[in-house]
């Protein structure tokens, strides 16, 4: 079959909705698309444990230490499943780990953010995992299977994290002072970032056009924003925090809420690699590599030797 | 005042937390996400099961403390374990051998608590178990993994072994609450408890073609409240946000 036959063919299951399967032929550009944005995912749930890690051995009860903890195992547990998903294209979880660690693929900017007390475990709960929750809620119906059904499995934690991270925040703003004002500015630090998950304005965002022809996104980054705005500002009010946006206010006649400027110029400040941690995540990532190296290696000697072994047994 | 009976189950639970809080230290730091994984796992399972002990304290004290005044109000020497689970994680084979000796350790332990007449303590046991039976079987997989692995995990994990060898007599080394405890029925019968650990140490050590280090001393007072110096900045983490906050809930 010629190629414009296969391409047609693949839309046509796209359109019907029907999911691609590693099996399936596929054009080039959807492969590398999906090799891209799932395995930046996976790095994100990866060095996302970092920032949220900081704050295990300081936890302030034994309550909060193991839903802590349990969190961020769920993170390297979605990393796992990330990257066998993208394994399924061809590519191997390895080479992925070592493109990161070498500074040449991206994860989710947020994380380049420090987690300065405790109310940031909330923040990051309630406003980083809320947002990549609209984010991946789409996702669990994306055209490439292995991708969607990984989905599925993270929405599910992802929306206990974040009501986790939620009742984090309701036990600050009903105690003392400082501790509602420790949430406060934490929502302070955490609104605008939480904002900028959502990438570039849409007419900005050089990927969206084509992955909503095939199906792997569902939304454009300006309408899921609108979404977590619209679903997050009634949530802060109920903690009775104060959302750090003068020009937030809600349109009668869009239904809408509408909000300030974003800061395009701090979001590409530190996509760029100039945030206040993105050298500490990156370090700390290959800090962790380089320390293991010599376990895998013992790792691999020993199955190999195990291996010779239980061939001699059976010769 | 604590009586032997909350001392001996503050010295269970302490050991618990402070081993816990340590391997806490290597969540998102392992050498691969599926190494990390699983010590965060056992970090869960001995955080938790501390809770249980404290929260059993709780109870008997009858004076309102909760499992957090335990765990987070107490001063350096006011906690009981043993100084093994205190050392720090160094690199991942030290982390291993210090799991591995304190598994066997506390599967046994926890074996015979499961067998005493202390009904609260024997439940806790029974369910821990299940746990430390799966964290015996990966630090011994390990130790056997990084001895007969490559000639550098061997020798870091003999390394390991030999500094962390003189933490382990304390182990066996029957504090006064201990033996109070024996006495009572809590505890029973650990008289073969130390050859039965040595029996599995050497046996999973020749495995891993590590040997046994021959000291003539060992360290110990942990469970007494004498600890390392390791031991204060655990606390200082621990309990930062107890001590920066005093009496608030989070």
């Amino acid at each position: 079959m010629k190629n414009i036959d296969l391409e047609k063919r693949f839309q046509e299951k796209i359109d019907q909705e029907i999911r691609i399967e590693p099996r399936d032929w596929m054009p080039e550009k959807y492969r590398k698309t999906l090799i891209r944005q799932i395995s930046q995912h996976a790095h994100s749930e990866v060095v996302g444990m970092l920032p949220e890690g900081n704050w295990i051995t300081r936890a302030p009860s034994l309550r909060r230490k193991v839903a802590l903890l349990a969190k961020v195992q769920d993170e390297a547990g979605h990393g796992l499943y990330l990257y066998s998903a993208c394994e399924t294209l061809g590519v191997k979880r390895e080479d992925l780990v070592n493109d990161l660690l070498a500074g040449k693929a991206k994860y989710s900017s947020i994380f380049n953010y420090p987690t300065l007390t405790w109310a940031d475990i909330g923040a990051i709960g309630w406003l980083v995992d809320g947002a990549a929750i609209m984010n991946q809620v789409p996702l669990c119906r994306t055209s490439y299977g292995p991708y969607a059904r990984a989905m599925v499995r993270i929405c599910k934690e992802e929306s206990f994290h974040q009501r986790q991270g939620y009742e984090i925040l309701l036990t600050l703003v009903r105690g003392s002072a400082e501790q509602k004002e420790m949430a406060q500015d934490a929502l302070n630090r955490w609104w605008w970032p939480s904002l900028m998950m959502f990438g570039p304005s849409d007419k900005d965002s050089v990927h969206t056009a084509e992955s909503m022809k095939w199906k792997i996104k569902r939304f454009s980054n300006d309408e899921l924003r609108q979404k977590f705005i619209d679903m997050t500002v009634p949530q802060a009010e109920f903690l009775g925090l104060t959302v750090p946006d003068p020009d937030l206010k809600f349109n009668e006649e869009t239904g809408h809420y509408d909000f300030g400027e974003i800061d395009w110029a701090e979001f590409w400040q530190v996509v760029k690699g100039y945030g206040q941690c993105n050298e500490e995540r990156l370090e700390a990532r290959n800090k962790a590599h380089d320390n293991g190296a010599w376990v895998r290696e013992a790792a691999d000697a020993y199955a190999r030797k195990q291996e010779k072994r239980e061939r001699q047994m059976s010769a | 005042m604590m009586d032997s009976k909350q001392k001996y189950i503050l010295h269970l639970a302490d050991n618990a937390l402070i081993l816990g809080q340590r391997i806490a230290e290597w969540c998102g730091h392992g050498p691969v996400l599926e190494q990390d994984i699983a010590l965060t796992n056992m970090s869960l399972d001995l955080i938790g099961q501390s809770r249980l002990y404290y929260q059993y304290l709780a109870d008997l004290g009858g004076n309102g403390k909760t499992e957090d005044d335990f765990a987070f109000m107490r001063k350096e020497h006011e906690y009981l374990n043993c100084l093994l689970v205190e050392q720090p994680n160094g690199d991942f084979g030290k982390t291993i051998v210090r799991q591995f000796f304190y598994d066997v350790f506390h599967f046994l332990q926890l074996e015979l608590l499961s067998r005493g007449n202390d009904e609260q303590l024997t439940a806790i046991a029974l369910k821990s178990l299940k746990e430390v039976k799966y964290h015996l079987n990966y630090s011994s997989k390990w130790v056997v993994r990084l001895g007969d692995g490559t000639e550098e995990s061997n020798a870091r994990a003999q390394k390991a072994v030999n500094t962390l060898w003189k933490y382990t007599g304390e182990l066996f080394e029957w504090t006064e609450y201990e033996k109070e405890a024996i006495a009572a029925g809590i505890f029973p019968e650990p008289d073969k408890l130390e050859n039965e650990w040595a029996n599995k140490v050497h046996q999973v050590l020749d495995e891993a073609h590590l040997q046994v280090p021959e000291l003539p001393y060992m360290q110990t007072g942990g469970k007494n409240g004498r600890h390392t110096e390791h031991m204060g900045y655990i606390l200082t983490e621990l309990q930062y946000m107890q001590r920066a906050y005093p009496g608030l809930e989070w």
